[in-house]
């Protein structure tokens, strides 16, 4: 009686059975770099907005401070978002014109809110309190980079659980001086203790042990 | 939290507030459904659908909530989740930031604001704090400065903040069942004033419900002024014409009885649930409580006040009881002649002897108990008792001088007619005579709650039947028969004012502006006072500018505000208000002479029938409430039944006539039948059937309608609260009853212990006997130590002795926590969500009066917590300040930890019942609280975003957060302060009651260490009360086991 | 001599495991023959029907299931586990006695092991994906269900390790692969044999791929034969450690009823006890259908009676220690449970129904006329089956629904949902179990085959006479 199989089957089945070893390995290892990839954590994305509202040049170029817009980042749990009227505080003399602003003072005309399209969003269950990060010492940069170099927004930090608890079990190397949290281009001074990223900040007496707690952040 | 009070002058538009919503937060496996429907919040479009849904006719009846229609909509929510699991792992849509385009200069994006108004619970005023997110009014705490509330609230306000989003509130104008616009209404309304000005208003009336409000009774009277033909009726299914008659028949004018508790060693409640039911019970509640735990804090005293309870149906305050008596409330009247006679009040008539054959002892003791204490004691007769009840409680109470001392009279803090049941009786027979051409309804219901035999429907339909204006917040049984109908404003978006029980008046301001453009009863009048179109705020603020001296207006008006009480001149009120020793010194009250009998009609024995006994229902009140989900599946107390009504009999009852649980029996009374399920209930009287008002619903929303039965079609002018001569017959039919505790008995088990004071003075630490006996402290497994914050471990203490039941931290947990409503047929699976549950359990050995004991059940946070150990992915952890946390969106739902928590407080999203499709319904959610989706564990979180809130505060003011500073919503909201929550390492109220040899935790031999413990009841029985009696009252053994 | 050999014949032996006059061939053939030769006849095509059409009831069951939530399900508060966690456990039992033959047996080397194993083996397998099902479904977010394995993600979370949950995934997956890979290494001898008689060239292709190349030489015979023993080795932990992991889910637990330290041993005498009743349930019918007389022998069917009866005895001494510990602990909550509520309380039904089948019904076997009473033995085997289930929800159901505080008390009633997906999840076994039937030989072939060739050998040794070669292939 014949051969039921010609000799190459005999590598065929190794690869087979090899594959069926490795195959599922790989595409594990595929998704572990998926969901870290911006794909997922939409790292240097940008995103369309109303109007091109540069970072770079209003804080950069003209050294306007956070606060000035973002009114509410050292009190409440939201930074807040200027109203209209904030930007047209300036933009009614300066570049009152500017095709690019027009949806600004439309928004004003018509009372319409104009509706910007979050960048640093996390999900509904995680509450994150502004207030307090900025109180404790830690710098608009460590989560939102240096968005004063940005023309147009987008993530620099990937916003994932396990980059907020880098920080959360170990604070001390983020953390500096309250006066210096707004300083985008702040190093620790050489000599300081910060430099050398051992000793937390004396002054902003961070509990860390109460930072891993879930109701921290989940509630 | 430390409320900031604004005067809101520019309430949010709708469109404003949708877009704040956008804080609400949900679990993960919803996000993917909250952040489309996020973008159908920002625009309001979906919401315009809904009103012109509304409008296009299919009002009120849209999709009725059964039970099916609601399994059908868990489908879809269902459905959607399921893709939302399989889309796990995609990229998170993009969400809106929606900046103000002029930002209010208070509003600070994240955080709550408060401001005071006061509710109005049958004309009674109960001042409030409302909290607000970014112009969305979210949760209702108590105004500490309000006499009526001292800072708790009772369950209708929790309530309130669900009635303002109901979504089947009425919206738009109705005319002749057609929509139509608020202008043709003032239209109307203009030429109405002018034919009624022309004729002085003949043919006009106005029927209003009980109204305190000072601004609306100057309104009307000044209408009536102008128009003196016309005429005020006023009307409320619950209400107090018998306490009124009585001290008319008493004291020759209709006045109020406002009770001093604080002042009362003895009282006796002659059917008075003084606890639950009538104005001032939050106030009346504090100040039992603390006169019941005075005993308790400090043993040597005997400052513990008694309480003698005579009840045809159990109740909060029998339940708080000493000595219960169960007697028909036919028979009320006996026994209080009983103790007139034992007292040697003048002019009391004979009791009946037969009537309460067998406990003379016990009358005799209570009276030797009242004389004991001349001045300091107390008799209260109750709403449901006729009007000479009434007169010869006031003669005992001055025959025993308790009247200026404990009691004292005041005149009705209510305005219009006096005898409100005469009043709505004589608008009948003038409708009926065909004299009333025009008719305005403003905020009563009377096609649902007037007595059936004045057949006020009829009346109104016949063609004699006047031009009907109806102002509703729905669009109910009266509106039906209405030709215009008006939607409502809510009070949380409307200005007002309103009295309390002591005349403190409290000033209503607005949340928000009105929904769905709703007007108030003001407003309707100001209409007919040629007074268009001056705003409601001004209507209010000419009132008091007139009232208060000129100079200082302004700053007395911003007072008020921020307050919620407004100060009169000169003081009104008796200044009992917050129980201030030398105000009240100063404060002497007005005399009004001595108590006569001589004109008082004594009702002459009536049959040995069954009699029928009418309440307003626990949750439901009038049925004022019946759309609102909350209320309808919050247990009523003691016979924790919700969604629906029962006819309660009692056990005895049941054996004689056969009756079983849920079966349904035809009640016969007079001509009227009406088909009821039947609930046993321990403790009612053998002759009375008690049922409760504000079911049977016909036509007021997807919620309420058909739920339960309509007792007020039994119920007639002439037996309002009670009536001889009920028949029972069983019918084979069932309707399932869903209670939420189906076991009543502690099989020995030590859950609630208690003493009697006598016992606890001579073993103070009775409730640690267990531990100490079952402790003997030798292991093989030496405790490995808890890991713990060296400076916050939180912790839960609740008094069982000053527990009385009421289930308002269950509702104000509701709302603080996002908890959905579940629906009947999940109750029914005991599938309801409530985090903290009242539990009720009977002690003794008679089942015809058992001793009742309540005991809240919140998460008991263990330190060693069985529910950790189990859970297979750390969705449920311990904090280092002693908190179990439960992280919704890590809970894959094996419900191990549900099993293995011997407390079983712990709840399950078996379907998806948040409800996050309903438009209304989102701004309503607390934007610190996470919504969970369907196929999560949920329980109490000692309301960690209000510990959270605090510790962020403090650590922004560089300090550490008090030991009392957070205060949870159950915390907040008991009338009797019987719940204390803080920091048990630093000084603190929580601190000092787990010192109290009264405190033992519950189920300690398990070894799961729990941070919520409890403090031991006391009982403070008549020593003289004969054994055979001892029996049959609250147990007087301390209980082990 | 002669003497002795005369008394010797004059004994009555115990029943052989092989019936005599079998050689190689015959025995080859007749099992080869179900597979491959012999027509479809219509007792398979009926169970098949009902098998199918149950397992479509399933999947009715599952999508419902997923669209609306573990609602369908009676399960409320306090009940939080109900039939789901029952049927894991029952079915999870009934995987135990496949390993338990092939492992342990044969390194006991029994030598009556060898016709039952195979089959025995498959039912393991079908049982054990049938009890897989149930964990999964039972979760309230069962697209979640990968966060139990620990795996790099970007939570940086881990499993809970203390929980008895997250060592079921371990326990089970493991007995899952090794009951595979004994089964398939067990299979490939005579998938050859499968290859080389099958006629049809798909057929040859697809047992030709599945045999790996088998060609009976000594060094494949070598090979096989440790790595068999080595598997065996490998799962013979595996039967005492499964169950025992998973009585832990309750041992582990604090409720009354759950909480005890005899669990182990006596769910492993319970699992044993039921899959040994499940073999029974197969084999008879089996060996009736296929004719297969002489090789599952009266004398397997009185051997595995023995083992109904001993585990039977050992699961009664487990419920009588529980009801003595409940009485001698003086726990009030323990003592509540044993004393009043399973016995007299709401499911005393179920409990009582529970003794008699688990305990009394087994006792029969001490007699032989009942072991060898094949239709009894068999309607014993299915009161077992039930027995073990009903122990199943007595554990969970009662416990649970009456706990520490009377307050959340609250009785248990299932759904049609409920019984639609336990009716599905036998669906799911009936089919695979008679796909097996159909495309693999029910009777491990090359071992059988040895089996003769020992009996020959002993035969011959008596009779002096040469032992016939031990065939590679026969044609």
């Amino acid at each position: 009686m014949p051969q039921v199989f010609h000799p190459s089957a005999n590598t065929l089945s190794r690869v087979v059975l090899f594959s069926l070893v490795v195959g599922p390995a790989a595409l594990l290892g595929l998704i572990y770099l998926l969901v870290r990839s911006p794909y997922q954590t939409q790292v240097g994305v940008v995103r369309e907005q109303p109007v091109q509202f540069s970072h770079e040049h209003h804080v950069n170029g003209l050294g306007i401070d956070c606060r000035f817009c973002h009114t509410s980042v050292e009190t409440s749990a939201s930074a807040g978002m200027p109203p209209t009227h904030t930007c047209m505080t300036c933009h009614s003399q300066i570049w009152s014109d500017s095709p690019m602003l027009e949806p600004v003072r439309a928004s004003l005309r018509n009372n319409e809110p104009l509706e910007w399209n979050r960048v640093h969003d996390l999900p509904d269950f995680v509450y994150f309190h502004h207030g307090v990060h900025v109180q404790k010492g830690v710098g608009c940069v460590e989560c939102h980079g240096r968005i004063d170099l940005m023309p147009l927004a987008h993530r620099e930090k990937p916003l994932t659980m396990e980059w907020c608890l880098e920080c959360h079990r170990n604070p001390e190397p983020r953390l500096r001086p309250k006066e210096d949290v707004f300083a985008m281009d702040w190093t620790p001074p050489a000599d300081s203790e910060l430099a050398r990223a051992s000793e937390p900040v004396p002054t902003n007496h961070v509990e860390v042990g109460q930072l891993t707690n879930c109701s921290i952040c989940h509630r | 939290m430390k409320p900031s009070y604004k005067d809101q002058e520019t309430p949010l538009t709708l469109t404003e507030l949708t877009r704040a919503a956008r804080a609400a937060s949900t679990s993960e496996a919803a996000s993917a459904r909250q952040w489309r429907s996020l973008s159908e919040l920002a625009d309001d479009g979906s919401f315009l659908e809904e009103v012109s849904q509304a409008v296009s006719g299919v009002r009120g009846a849209i999709h009725g909530l059964d039970d099916a229609s609601r399994r059908k909509f868990m489908t879809l929510m269902g459905a959607s989740f399921a893709l939302a699991g399989v889309a796990g792992c995609s990229v998170q849509p993009i969400e809106k930031i929606i900046p103000y385009v002029e930002q209010p200069e208070d509003i600070v994006p994240g955080k709550p604001m408060f401001f005071a108004t006061a509710a109005v619970a049958g004309g009674d005023g109960v001042g409030l704090l409302v909290e607000s997110h970014m112009g969305r009014p979210t949760k209702i705490e108590g105004n500490p400065t309000h006499p009526a509330s001292l800072g708790a609230t009772d369950v209708f306000s929790q309530a309130e903040m669900l009635a303002l989003y109901d979504p089947d509130r009425s919206q738009v104008v109705v005319h002749e069942g057609r929509v139509d616009t608020w202008e043709r209404f003032l239209a109307f309304a203009v030429d109405l004033r002018d034919r009624k000005l022309a004729n002085k208003g003949k043919g006009l009336r106005i029927l209003t419900q009980t109204v305190t409000s000072p601004t609306l009774a100057d309104q009307l009277n000044r209408l009536l002024e102008a128009m003196p033909e016309a005429k005020w009726h006023s009307y409320e299914p619950v209400t107090r014409d018998a306490a009124r008659r009585g001290a008319e028949l008493a004291f020759g004018e209709p006045l109020e009885p406002v009770l001093h508790l604080d002042k009362a060693d003895v009282i006796v409640s002659l059917d008075a649930d003084f606890l639950s039911w009538g104005p001032g019970r939050l106030h009346h509640a504090r100040a039992f409580a603390d006169r019941r735990s005075q005993g308790a804090d400090a043993p040597g005293e005997a400052a513990m006040n008694r309480l003698y309870v005579v009840e045809p149906t159990p109740t909060i305050t029998g339940a708080m009881a000493d000595h219960r008596l169960p007697v028909a409330a036919r028979d009320v009247s006996h026994a209080a002649r009983a103790l007139a006679k034992a007292l040697k009040v003048e002019g009391a008539p004979d009791a009946d002897a037969n009537r309460l054959a067998g406990h003379e002892t016990w009358f005799s003791a209570a009276a030797a108990d009242l004389l004991a204490h001349k001045g300091k004691s107390l008799v209260v007769v109750g709403e449901g008792q006729p009007a000479e009840v009434h007169a010869l409680g006031h003669a005992i109470n001055a025959a025993l001088g308790n009247i200026g001392e404990t009691v004292t009279l005041a005149p009705p803090t209510t305005a219009g007619p006096a005898d409100q049941l005469g009043s709505l009786v004589e608008l009948t027979r003038a409708i009926e005579a065909g004299e009333v051409d025009a008719l305005l309804i403003l905020g009563a219901n009377p096609a649902y709650d007037a007595p059936v035999d004045l057949n006020l429907a009829e009346a109104l339909l016949n063609d004699r039947g006047p031009t009907l204006v109806h102002l509703g917040t729905h669009d109910n049984e009266t509106a039906a028969l209405a030709n215009w109908h008006v939607p409502e404003a809510h009070f949380l978006e409307a200005w007002g004012d309103v009295r309390a029980f002591d005349g403190t008046v409290a000033i209503q301001q607005p949340l928000i502006a009105p929904l769905y453009n709703g007007r108030t009863a003001g407003e309707i009048v100001a209409t007919l006072l040629g007074e268009v179109g001056l705003p409601p705020r001004e209507t209010v603020r000419r009132y008091w500018r007139e009232r208060l001296p000129a100079e200082t207006f302004e700053a007395a008006w911003t007072q008020a505000l921020r307050d919620g009480v407004i100060k009169e001149q000169p003081a009104k009120s008796d200044a009992d208000a917050d129980g201030d020793e030398k105000a009240k010194a100063e404060a002497k009250p007005k005399q009004y002479g001595e108590p006569k009998l001589d004109k008082v009609k004594w009702a002459d024995a009536p049959t040995e029938e069954l009699e029928i006994v009418f309440r307003p229902d626990p949750t439901l009140w009038d049925g004022r409430y019946a759309n609102n989900g909350w209320l309808q599946e919050l247990p009523k107390p003691i016979t924790t039944l919700t969604w629906g009504n029962a006819a309660l009999v009692s056990p005895a009852l049941a054996e004689r006539l056969g009756l079983q649980n849920n079966q349904v029996v035809e009640l016969e009374y007079r001509e009227a039948v009406v088909e009821a399920p039947v609930w046993i209930t321990p403790g009612q009287a053998d002759d009375s059937v008690t049922v409760h008002l504000g079911h049977g619903r016909t036509r007021v929303g997807r919620v309420g309608n058909g739920v339960g039965f309509n007792a007020y079609a039994l119920r007639r002018s002439d037996a309002l609260w009670f009536g001889d001569g009920l028949k029972v017959s069983a019918t084979s039919k069932r309707i399932p009853l869903a209670v939420t505790q189906h076991h009543h008995n502690m099989e020995g088990r030590e859950l609630v212990r208690s003493a009697t004071i006598g016992q606890y003075r001579e073993t103070p630490d009775f409730a640690q006997a267990e531990e100490q006996s079952s402790h003997h402290g030798m292991s093989l497994h030496p405790d490995p130590p808890v890991p713990q914050n060296e400076h916050h471990a939180w912790a839960m203490a609740i008094d069982l002795n000053r527990c009385i039941g009421c289930n308002a931290c269950t509702i104000a947990c509701q709302a603080e926590n996002n908890i959905p409503v579940v629906g009947k047929d999940q109750v029914l699976l005991s599938r309801e969500m409530h985090w903290i549950r009242v539990d009720r359990y009977y002690e003794g050995e008679s089942e015809a009066n058992p001793g009742t004991v309540f005991q809240p059940v919140p998460c008991m946070h263990c330190e060693k917590a069985p529910c950790e150990l189990v859970c297979p992915v750390e969705a449920t952890l311990h904090s280092d300040e002693g908190l179990n946390e439960m992280v919704y969106n890590r809970c894959v739902g094996t419900r191990y930890c549900g099993n293995n928590c011997p407390y079983k407080v712990r709840r399950f999203n078996w379907f998806h019942y948040a409800d996050e499709t309903t438009p209304s319904l989102k701004p309503l959610n607390n934007p610190d609280v996470t919504v969970r989706s369907r196929g999560v564990m949920e329980k109490c979180t000692y309301c960690v975003q209000r510990i959270n809130e605090a510790r962020i505060n403090a650590k922004m003011a560089g300090r550490t957060v008090g030991g009392d500073e957070v205060v949870t919503a159950c915390q907040g909201v008991c009338p009797t302060r019987a719940i204390v929550f803080g920091n048990m390492l630093v000084e603190s109220a929580v601190t000092k009651a787990r010192q109290s040899p009264r405190h033992y935790a519950l189920l300690a031999g398990l070894g799961t260490r729990p941070r919520t413990t409890y403090l031991a009841r006391l009982n403070n029985p008549n020593p003289d009360a004969t054994p055979a009696e001892a029996s049959a009252e609250n147990s007087v053994e301390p209980r082990h086991g | 001599m002669a003497e002795l050999k005369r008394k010797a014949d004059r004994r009555p032996g115990p029943p052989p495991v092989l019936a005599p006059g079998h050689t190689f061939g015959s025995v080859t053939s007749k099992i080869s023959a179900i597979v491959l030769t012999d027509p479809y006849d219509w007792r398979w095509a009926i169970g098949m029907g009902i098998g199918s059409s149950l397992l479509l009831l399933f999947t009715v069951a599952v999508v419902h299931l997923l669209l609306h939530g573990v609602g369908v399900w009676g399960v409320n508060i306090p009940v939080m586990w109900g039939f789901a966690i029952i049927n894991f456990v029952w079915w999870i039992g009934i995987g135990h006695a496949g390993t338990l033959i092939s492992a342990i047996l044969l390194l006991l080397k029994q030598e009556w092991r060898t016709s039952i194993n195979r089959f025995a083996e498959a039912m393991t397998l079908f049982a054990v994906a049938c009890a897989g099902v149930f964990p999964l479904l039972h979760m309230g977010r069962p697209w979640k269900f990968y966060w139990l394995l620990p795996y790099p993600n970007t939570m940086a979370l881990l499993p809970q390790w203390r929980s008895p949950l997250v060592w079921d995934v371990f326990a089970v997956s493991t007995y899952a692969t090794v009951s595979v890979l004994f089964w398939y290494v067990g299979l490939i001898p005579d998938l050859a044999t499968l290859r080389d008689r099958a006629v049809s060239r798909p057929a040859q292709l697809i047992y030709g791929s599945l045999s790996l190349g088998w060609r009976g030489s000594a060094r494949h015979w070598a090979r096989y034969k440790s790595a068999y023993i080595l598997l065996a080795g490998l799962a013979t932990p595996l039967v005492v450690s499964v169950h025992t992991v998973v009585s832990f889910d309750f041992a582990a637990g604090v409720i009354p009823g759950w909480h005890t330290t005899i669990f182990p041993p006596y769910f492993v005498a319970g699992a044993i006890f039921s899959g040994f009743a499940m073999v029974v349930t197969l084999a008879v019918p089996l060996r009736a259908a296929y004719g297969l007389h002489d090789f599952i022998t009266d004398r397997h069917l009185d051997n595995m009676a023995k083992i109904l009866l001993a585990t039977g005895s050992i699961v009664g001494y487990g419920y009588a220690m529980e009801f003595f510990i409940a009485w001698y602990s003086g726990n009030p909550y323990e003592g509540f449970l044993f004393l009043d509520a399973r016995p007299f309380g709401w499911y005393h039904l179920a409990y009582r129904t529970m003794i008699f089948c688990n305990v009394l019904i087994p006792q029969l076997f001490w007699f032989p006329a009942c072991r060898r009473n094949i239709m009894l033995l068999w309607v014993c085997s299915l009161i077992v089956n039930v027995g073990m289930w009903l122990e199943r929800y007595v554990i969970v159901i009662t416990s649970l629904s009456q706990d520490f505080l009377p307050s959340s008390w609250a009785m248990y009633y299932p759904t049609f949902w409920d019984w639609a997906t336990f009716l599905g999840t036998i669906g799911l076994f009936l089919f695979l179990a008679f796909l097996f039937i159909r495309f693999l030989p029910v009777i491990a072939i090359a071992e059988m085959r040895e089996l003769v060739h020992e009996k020959d050998h002993h035969a011959a040794r008596h009779r002096g006479l040469p032992a016939a070669e031990p065939g590679g292939e026969t044609q």
